[in-house]
Parts: C-alpha cells; structure tokens; sequence
C-alpha cells in the first residue's frame, strides 16, 4: 500500500490530508496555522501521520500549498538582490525596469537593472540581434551587488532564443551555479506585467530554498524520507520540488485553486462552480475540464501589477462567522467576522454576537448539539436567511458565462449555511470530506505545462499553429513531471488581435497529466 | 499655461479610457510612459487653446497599431518626437505645440511624454472628442484640412514622411507602413498653423479627460453614485442597466468587430439590449431601435463604481451601466455623420442625436 500527504496552509487553518492509491481519504486533520508557518505544517504533518497508524515509510508522494511566498513579498522580507536584464533595447526604453514599484519593494529587491540591445516582432522576428558584448558588460557591473537574476524579453513568449541566449552568457560571466528567471517561462504577452513576475520570481529564490528544505525536513523528523516532494501551483498543478525552487511566483494564491481541484475529485465533477465557504469569505470560482478557469484581468501582488496565471475568484464577505447586524429596517452582513472565536462569540454557544452559524443552527441547515437558540429571533433569522443566499445567488451568477443553470459543488467548513436549492442551480453538491477539499486539492497528481505564442496565419494554416501550441505545451508538461503516456490538452484557445491584418492569433494552451510513477 | 503632474496623469489615463468609448487601447502603458517622462523633464505645460498663437506649428502625436502589440514592444524614448521632428524637417519649422489626435485610450497620453521630452507645451485639445478607428476621423478631416506632410517612425530609428493627399489615403498608408514596422508605430500627421487648430480643433478635452479621472478616483466616498456623477459632468443619458449575458467579437480588416447582449436589471428587468463595436462601441439597439449610434459617446461603465469597460474586457455576467453622451456638435454636421455616422460601419440607419432619442422613447412611455 502507498499513500499521498496533502497540506493547505491557510489564513486559519493548515489543513493535512492522507490519500490512499485510489485517491481516497484516509484521514484528515486541522490545525492552527502558525507565525512561522513551517512549525503549523510540522504540527500538521505530525497528527495526520500518528492518527492514521500508516506507516511513514509507505507514503509516496507528499504535496504542499503555502503562503510563504505570498508573505514574503507582502512583508518585503527574505527577499533575494536581483539584477534584471531586459533584452529590448532600442524598444521599450520608453518605461524602464521596476517602474511604478512601490519604494520599499524596490530598495528590498535593489535596482541593478539593464536594458540590453535584441528583441522579437509579434511573429518571430529578430528586431535587432544580441550584441553579447553589452550583455557581458552589464553581468560583470552587477557581480557582487545581486544573488539571482531574471531576464526578460520583447515577445519572448513568441520566440525565446535570445532570453536562453542571454541565460546561457549570465552562466558564462556569473558562475554555472546563480539562478536564473527567464520571463517566457513565467508570463504571457504584456512585458511590463511579465518583468515583473520574473523580478519577483527570482526575488522569492532563496525563500523557496528554505520552505522546500523546511518541509523535506519536517517529513524527515515523521519518517517520511523516501516521498517524492511537489508544491501546489496557482492554476491547479502541481511541480516538483526542482520546478518550485525554479518558479516560486507560480505559488501564489495556490490556495483557493486547490479548493476548487478537491472538491472537483470528491465530486467527481470536471465542471460547474465550487463554492468555498470559510470562516470570513466565501470564494467562488469555476471549474472548466477539471481545472479553475483563469483570471484574464492583471493581477496586483504586493503593489505591483502582475500577469501570471491566477484562478479567476470572486470573494464575498460571508463566512460561518460573518457578523449580522440590524440597522433600522436594513440588514448588514460582515463584512467581519467572529473568526476562529466563534466557539465563544457566538448566540448558540451562550455569546454576545449574532453570527451566520447562528441563522444556520436556527434554519434547521446545521445540528449543533446543545445550542441555546430560545432566545434567537426567529423571523429575523429567516430575513437574514434570505437576504445571506440572494447574496451568494448574485455572485454564483456573476461567474457564469452563460445563463443556463450550474451544478454547484459546496466545500468549506462554513458550506452549512447555505441550502439545497439555489437560484441559478441545477444541483447542489456536498461531497463527503468537504471541510478539507483544499488539502485534498494539494495532494491532487496531476502536473501541466502551458504555451502563449502569436503565430501569424499568413504564413501557415490555424490547424498548423494549433499543433505547433499543442506540442509546445506538452513539451513543457512532460518537464515539469508528467507521465507522457497520461498528458491530455486541458485548455485550448486562440484569440484573433485587434487592430492588426495578416490574421495575428493568439493561442493559448495547456496540457495536463498525471505524476510520473 | 498649467503644469501637469503624476496625479494629473493618473487622472488623464482613467478620464480617457472613459472618453476612449471601448476602446484606443489601454492607457496604462502611456500613463508608464508618461511618468517617466516627468520624473526626468519635471512636469509637463498644458496650453490652452486661447493661449496659443495663430501662427505657432501645431503637431498632433500618437501611437497606431495594435494595443497587444504596444504593450510588449514598448515604445522607445524619444521615439514619437522623432517623428515630430522629421516634420519640423519636412517643413523647415519648429513645432511649438503638440497635441492628442484623440482623447480616448493611450493616444492622449503620447503627446505628454513628447511634450517633456521635446520641452514644448501640450495643448488642451484633441481632434475627435472621443477615440475612433482610422486616421480620417478626425475633425481636421471634416474641415478639410490637408494631414500632409504625415511621419511614422519605428524604435530602431527608421522614419518616412509621406505626402497623402487627404485623410483617406493618409489612413491606408498609415496602416500598411504600421505592419512593416512590427504592429505598432508613432505617427504626427496634420502640422496646422495656431489658427486652423483654433478653428478645427475640440477643445478643453484633456481637462475633461482629468476630471472625469478625478471624479472616479474621488466618487467612491461620495453619496452619490459615481456614475449619476459622470452623467451630470458630461450633460449624458443612462441608456440601461444591464448585465452581460452575451459576447461575440471576430477580427475583421485588422479590426474587432462584434456585438455584446445585455438583460435588464433593477428597473430594466425584462428589456433587452445590444451594443455593437469595431474596437469602439458604435450603436447601443432595442429590439432593432438605435437608443444611440455613433459619433455620440457610448460608454460601458460598472454599475457600482463607474469604471469604464473596454470591448476586451467585457465579461459575461458583468452588472454595467449603459451611457451615451452627445458628442462634439462637428460631429453631427452632414460631412461627420457620412465619415463616422452609423452608415459608415455599415448599419442600416440614420443618425439621431441621442437627446432626440432618448426625448422620443419618453414620450411613448
């Protein structure tokens, strides 16, 4: 027998999981997410693998979602020096390096930047060549002021030569060991955006280093020691502990992703929305072929405008501890929240503070043994019942795209408060181990690779290009793990550019697979 | 003369993607550019169209081309004042003066960053009022105004100066020369005399760009809604409230042409309407009725804070707020209407100014 860990480590909770071959729940714990987050995850790690009775020795695979880089940029700490080469010169000149970061980021990061002469058309072409010698000079200005390095390109996601040219000269003139960020990798059109998630991405190195060395370690001291290592991604897969150290960007905001991934395998669903409620917010996002549908809007981390892939999620501000309050003839829903003191605040455990919990225990959706609802007002409760599901209702039906009803699969601890028939619903779904879909998600096997090209259709047929992206995005799966006889194209789009004849189309794709045995 | 500084900057940029009526790019990438130029030049004059001479050489200044393409190939410094400046060796003359072709999307910022750069004023004033797709919508068109001599420039230097003999034509050439440069190009076409920008030119349009900015930036804290605030700023009409229930775009000619469907909410429960673009929103339609058509502004905006939606980023779903504003009255004389008029696009109507529009569905009601 083997089995698979899975962790989520949350605003609250860090979530631990164990799942046997056929990808079943063994058993799930929760526990206090901590200061240092790693001693949470130990905690964690160390219950699920006494309660259970398995045998360390058999756990094959262990999976981690976390915070840390989220953190790390959020409070500017433990942030690697980057030198930044842009290749674009005589382009892009126009907007420098780090333009627009807020100061403290920028004095963190430190501003050894270079723009360096190359780049590509839309479609391909050479704008002008890499003068090495320019690129060398600037390697040999930044030795000893910078730890890693990220390099960024004109349409590089169209043609990367010059960033792996440019990669492969850093190597040359810094040593074969410095890390190295190239911006094809980690973003799509829009080099401002991309530049920036490289700059951020090899800023977040040497914490990446630590948390994937801290969580090897934390298996070790629970006798974990032969499970191969993999971190949760912001769209749905997962990389291996290599890949992470590479791309530690990729992380961010894995955790409302692995939500929707666990409660797509515990439901067995590949579509429909998943509606995530906690303790504070309740997140929506869309399942599509089994994987979140991606945000298509820029993405802010930290002051800094971003466009990495990020689930596309809509948060409203109820939870099981959502305040209620009556003001006049309105009613005000949070957007506070009791939190983790809802054993304490709330009316049915004898508190001063009307939560959502509450209304639930009176509407009869929850059974909370030995709850005091004598004195609770009853009418009230079903106004608020009311006014709390028109609420989430309104949200199910922002993130659809058509108007013909979804199944709706309900996971989080607060998914109580919510009934079995909605407006805008086929059918509400509630999986079993719904409170740890998250955790699950983490642990979920499956790896991906993506591709972003503009290819012009003058010169060859849309079938052509489609296959050209298909390869490309398979290509890339397979390095980051997967087993070439399971990959399967997950997402495939090609969007037409405006303003522009000869047909430009943008392609997008993505192959999906399961974990090399 | 005024000066004009980061803040303005930001403002101008949300003010003219509300003026940019769907489309004109996003204006992020100037508001960068822009920033920069002010942190090196310092901030930036702004004329005003009293202030200028009559016979000061008035260059407009813009960016053309694809805004995908803009936003990777970034413009080089110093890019678009060189094709200023392959004018000023066209006509043996200093350019005095730049201004913005039009107020809408990223091409009301351009002239600001070849104003610092070129240490010249910008003027308060564009030729459209509002963004259009080619080059010939423009007042200077209307008035028959000669955009000759025009030049493009690209960021490894290369330049041409082309003599079209109207607007028309300066169009084609822009587009064609546009593909060979990579998608994306500067370009100054109609150097005008102080006189004849008096005479052809929209006035006041920048500052009306800012303080639409303005206004959203600030309206959140406000009592009322920021859009009622923008509709009694701009004198314009709330056509629908609405929410997306369907989009449809195809690349058509270089360009995106579509249709988006919106459902009533809240007080238009149970109407339906449609609003058809080519980059720009055009016409907004009930049940095959105009409630507004091109050149009057059509404008998307978020039904909570007012923020303007472009044609791409419209999403299903969307809770927005339909609105049409008249446009400037050069619009809607015969010469406008047959250069930017419903017709043009190719719909099956006349031109009706949406304040007799919106006058005639309230008798009816």
């Amino acid at each position: 027998m083997s089995y698979r860990i899975g962790i989520d480590v949350g605003g609250t909770n860090t979530d631990a999981v164990l799942l046997d071959e056929q990808l079943q729940v063994v058993h799930e714990v929760k526990s206090p997410t901590t200061a240092d987050v790693s001693s949470g995850i130990y905690e964690a790690l160390r219950r699920v693998v006494a309660e259970s009775g398995v045998n360390p020795q058999h756990v094959r695979y262990a999976m981690l979602g976390t915070t840390h880089c989220t953190n790390a940029i959020v409070e500017r700490k433990r942030l690697n020096r980057v030198g930044t080469i842009r290749i674009g010169k005589p382009a892009t000149t126009a907007v420098r390096p780090m333009m627009g970061w807020p100061e403290d980021l920028r004095a963190a990061v430190g501003e050894n930047w270079h723009m360096v002469s190359g780049g590509y058309e839309y479609d391909g072409r050479t704008i002008v060549p890499l003068d090495e010698e320019e690129i060398r000079s600037a390697c040999r200005s930044m030795k000893g002021d910078v730890e890693t390095i990220a390099i960024s390109g004109v349409f590089s996601p169209a043609n990367a030569d010059q960033e792996k040219r440019v990669a492969h000269i850093v190597r040359e003139e810094l040593g074969e060991s410095i890390s190295i960020s190239v911006s094809h990798e980690i973003g799509s059109i829009g080099l401002l955006e991309r530049e920036n998630a490289t700059i951020l991405n090899a800023a977040l190195i040497q914490t990446a280093k630590m948390v994937a060395e801290g969580f090897r370690e934390a298996l070790g001291k629970n006798g974990i020691e032969h499970a191969g290592i993999f971190f949760g991604q912001n769209d749905g897969t997962l990389m291996s502990l290599v890949y992470a150290i590479r791309y530690p960007i990729l992380t961010i905001a894995c955790g409302p992703t692995n939500s929707i991934r666990g409660a797509a395998h515990l439901s067995g669903r590949k579509d429909g929305l998943v509606v995530d409620v906690g303790g504070t917010t309740t997140d929506i996002g869309v399942l599509i072929n089994g994987f979140p549908r991606q945000s298509s809007l820029a993405v802010d981390i930290g002051g800094i405008r971003t466009n990495f892939r990020m689930p596309d999620i809509l948060s409203v501000a109820i939870g099981g501890g959502t305040i209620v309050r009556r003001s006049g003839e309105e009613i005000k829903l949070g957007p506070d929240s009791v939190g983790y003191q809802l054993r304490n605040r709330a009316l049915i455990v004898g508190g001063d503070t009307m939560t959502a919990t509450d209304v639930a225990v009176v509407m009869g959706r929850l059974n909370w043994p030995g709850a005091k609802v004598a004195g609770i007002d009853r009418a009230f409760c079903q106004q608020v019942d009311a006014q709390l599901v028109a609420a989430v209702e309104d949200a199910i039906d922002r993130m659809k795209t058509s108007p013909t009803p979804v199944p709706v699969i309900l996971v989080g601890g607060g998914s109580v408060l919510l009934p079995d028939q909605m407006k805008g619903v086929s059918e509400v779904i509630r999986p079993k181990h719904f409170g740890a879909a998250n955790a699950i998600g983490a642990a979920l096997g499956q790896v991906s690779g993506q591709i972003e090209k503009i290819y012009a259709l003058d010169e060859q047929t849309r079938e052509a290009a489609l296959a050209d992206a298909k390869a490309g995005a398979i290509r890339e799966a397979i390095a980051a793990g997967a087993d070439p006889q399971s990959l399967e194209i997950v997402h495939m789009e090609d969007i037409p550019l405006a303003y522009l004849p000869g047909n430009a189309l943008l392609i997008r794709v993505k192959a999906a697979g399961l974990l090399q045995a | 003369m005024r000066y004009i500084d980061a803040q303005a900057i930001e403002d101008i940029a949300a003010g003219a993607a509300v003026l940019g009526t769907g489309g004109g790019g996003d204006p992020y990438i100037g508001k960068m550019m822009a920033l920069q130029a002010i942190e090196k030049y310092g901030p930036i004059p702004l004329m005003t169209v009293d202030e200028l001479d009559d016979d000061a050489l008035v260059v407009p200044s813009s960016m053309i081309g694809a805004p995908t393409v803009m936003v990777e190939k970034i413009p080089a410094e110093g890019m678009v004042t060189q094709a200023l400046e392959f004018i000023e060796q066209a006509l043996g003359k200093k350019v005095a003066v730049t201004m913005p072709i039009e107020v809408g999307g990223v091409n009301s910022i351009i002239p600001l960053v070849v104003a610092a750069e070129k240490g010249i004023p910008v003027l308060d004033a564009d030729a459209m009022g509002r963004a259009f797709p080619e080059a010939q919508m423009v007042t200077f068109y209307l008035d028959g105004l000669a955009p000759a001599p025009t030049a493009m420039t690209d960021e490894r230097g290369n330049g041409i100066v082309m003599y079209p003999v109207d607007g028309v034509m300066s169009e084609r050439f822009a587009r064609s020369v546009t593909i060979q440069m990579g998608g994306s190009a500067a370009m100054c076409d109609y150097p005008l005399s102080g006189k004849q920008v008096k005479q052809s030119a929209i006035p006041g349009t920048l500052t009306l760009a800012q303080e639409i900015g303005a206004l959203l930036r600030t309206a959140r804290s406000q009592e009322t809604s920021p859009v009622r605030m923008l509709l009694d700023k701009l004198g314009g009409f709330e056509l629908f409230t609405g929410k997306t229930v369907d989009i449809s775009r195809r690349t058509d000619s270089g360009f995106t042409k579509g249709q988006a469907t919106f459902d009533g909410i809240d007080h238009d429960r149970g109407r339906q309407m449609i609003l058809g673009f080519q980059n720009e929103h055009l016409v907004a339609l009930e049940n095959g009725q105009p409630l507004a058509t091109t050149p009057d502004l059509l404008a998307v905006l978020d039904k909570e804070t007012g923020m303007p939606i472009t044609t791409e980023g419209l999403k299903y779903g969307a809770r927005v707020s339909i609105v049409a504003f008249p446009c400037h009255a050069k619009w809607r004389t015969a010469k406008g209407i047959e250069t930017v008029g419903p017709r043009y696009f190719g719909y099956d109507f006349d031109y009706v100014p949406v304040e007799q529009l919106v006058a005639k569905r309230g008798e009816k009601a």
